[in-house]
């Protein structure tokens, strides 16, 4: 099959045959990635946060799901089409939304804070360069499937954190795209099992959501990592990404994800902010500075090393990312918590005066305005 | 699918390559020939084009042509060469773009193909 336009007509057909019969028949034996996908359309917004519904999906999840080979090969199809890097990122993101997640071009829109004509028309467009350009509908060749997984899960991880650190709007309406991306990296994971980054991927997600309840107090307001309450931290999530990055590891082929999930597992597995293993996340650190030297995770780095060696030597290595972070909020606060460790209240003031300008998120303003308040 | 590949240079990559030493400048279209000896029948057709200075535009201007000298796109990349190639999708041209030897960019865009169109290749 090589027609993606027909491909997705007959995914949708399959959708509307599972969504007929699951209400009648109940969770089959084997359920396929159909019947995932079919969980979620009926409703899924308001089923969210039932716990029946999380039992639920629980239950298919704990179950070994053996997907239908050509079942299965044609769900890949369609998750690299998606994603193919001829299409810009956010043609690919509301592309995977609508023909991998199922949700609706309004649902989308509602996600992105724009309108549905504006969605509607990125997809419609999506489509025609699909077919226009002679994109193919298949699971990438050996050579190139390295390059173009590390594409599928960009996508993942932007729709992702999209969600969870939803940049503006009205939280309330939002749909939770983490949810979202975490079901299609959990989809992911099935079809590609022995893809260690992929797991790593899924895992990070599933830290991070462990961590969700805490992540606000009951006013709303955003908690930071060292201040959550951790007996709020969903303990199944976190050992079922534990199991998922044990399973990566066996596989022996590091890379960003599966770093970045471990230190997350590293925080979520310390019994309080005080007792974090330092060292092992200065360590991770350092090895996913060597696969990917970025200014961001040299000054998540410098953080951890704060616990480790203290404030000044941390403030001179955050310091050192002046050049490329100057414009990054994060960058201001940390520096800003830094200077005031270190006694020196008014320069932290200004620094958290800078981070405040550059951040429209209105939980990380409320957070920043009630530091400048101490 | 029929795509063409448009390669691109700079004013400064047409400089380097204007002032290479004899010797390099051959190594460089050994290295091009053996990318269209590899791309085999794929390539169906395409040349280099003499650098921009060597370009004269004619331009419609309310219905007139006027001619004028230079590239019709006062642009920072010019195309300094094509090639249509025939394969089965893109993945397969954007194959052939990827192994490109001499660096640049390599734009890729499908020909329409329709019947009694003139001029194949």
């Amino acid at each position: 099959m090589g027609n993606f336009d027909l491909a997705e007509e007959l995914v949708q057909e399959a959708l509307l045959e599972a969504i007929q019969h699951w209400p009648k028949t109940g969770i089959p034996d084997r359920p396929g990635a159909w019947l995932f996908t079919t969980a979620r359309r009926k409703g899924i917004d308001q089923a969210r946060r039932d716990a029946r519904y999380r039992a639920k999906l629980g239950l298919l999840e704990g179950a070994a799901v053996s997907l239908d080979m050509a079942e299965g090969d044609d769900r890949l199809r369609l998750i690299f089409t998606c994603c193919h890097p001829a299409l810009s990122r956010e043609a690919q993101l509301a592309l995977t939304l609508r023909a991998v997640a199922g949700l609706t071009t309004a649902e989308i829109a509602r996600a992105f804070i724009t309108s549905e004509a504006t969605i509607a028309q990125r997809i419609v467009r999506a489509k025609r360069k699909i077919v226009d350009a002679g994109i193919p509908y298949r699971i990438p060749q050996a050579a190139d499937m390295a390059e173009r997984l590390q594409e599928v899960l960009a996508v993942l991880y932007l729709t992702f954190n999209e969600g969870y650190l939803a940049t503006g709007g009205d939280l309330a309406t939002r749909r939770d795209l983490a949810e979202d991306a975490a079901w299609l990296a959990g989809l992911l994971v099935r079809l590609m099992p022995s893809e260690a980054e992929v797991l790593g991927l899924l895992a990070l997600m599933r830290l991070h959501l462990a961590r969700n309840d805490a992540r606000f107090d009951s006013a709303g307001q955003l908690v930071l990592l060292q201040e959550q309450d951790r007996r709020k931290w969903d303990r199944d999530r976190i050992a079922s990404a534990a199991a998922l990055l044990e399973r990566a590891a066996a596989l022996r082929r590091p890379g960003p994800y599966q770093l970045q999930a471990a230190i997350a597992a590293s925080h979520a597995e310390a019994p309080s902010w005080e007792e974090t293993d330092w060292n092992e996340v200065v360590a991770l650190y350092d090895a996913l500075l060597a696969l990917t030297p970025s200014p961001v995770v040299r000054l998540n780095r410098a953080i951890a090393q704060w616990h480790l060696g203290g404030a000044r030597v941390a403030l001179s290595e955050v310091e050192a990312t002046a050049p490329e972070l100057d414009g990054y909020y994060l960058f201001h606060a940390t520096r800003a918590e830094l200077l005031r460790d270190l006694g020196r209240g008014p320069e932290a003031r200004e620094a958290l005066e800078r981070a405040l300008r550059l951040t429209q998120n209105p939980a990380e303003r409320a957070l920043l305005q009630r530091r400048l308040a101490v | 699918m029929k795509y063409m590949l448009m390669f691109t240079a700079t004013a400064g990559g047409q400089r380097q390559w204007d002032s290479m030493p004899e010797e390099q400048r051959s190594a460089e279209y050994a290295r091009i020939n053996q990318w269209f000896e590899r791309a085999g029948a794929r390539v169906v057709g395409g040349y280099e084009l003499q650098p921009e200075q060597t370009a004269t535009t004619v331009r419609f201007d309310g219905g007139k042509p006027v001619v004028t000298d230079g590239p019709f796109l006062e642009a920072k990349e010019t195309i300094a060469g094509y090639a249509i190639v025939d394969v089965e999708d893109l993945d397969e041209a954007l194959g052939l773009a990827k192994a490109w030897p001499t660096g640049g960019t390599v734009e890729v865009r499908p020909v329409i193909e329709r019947e009694g169109a003139p001029a194949q290749g």
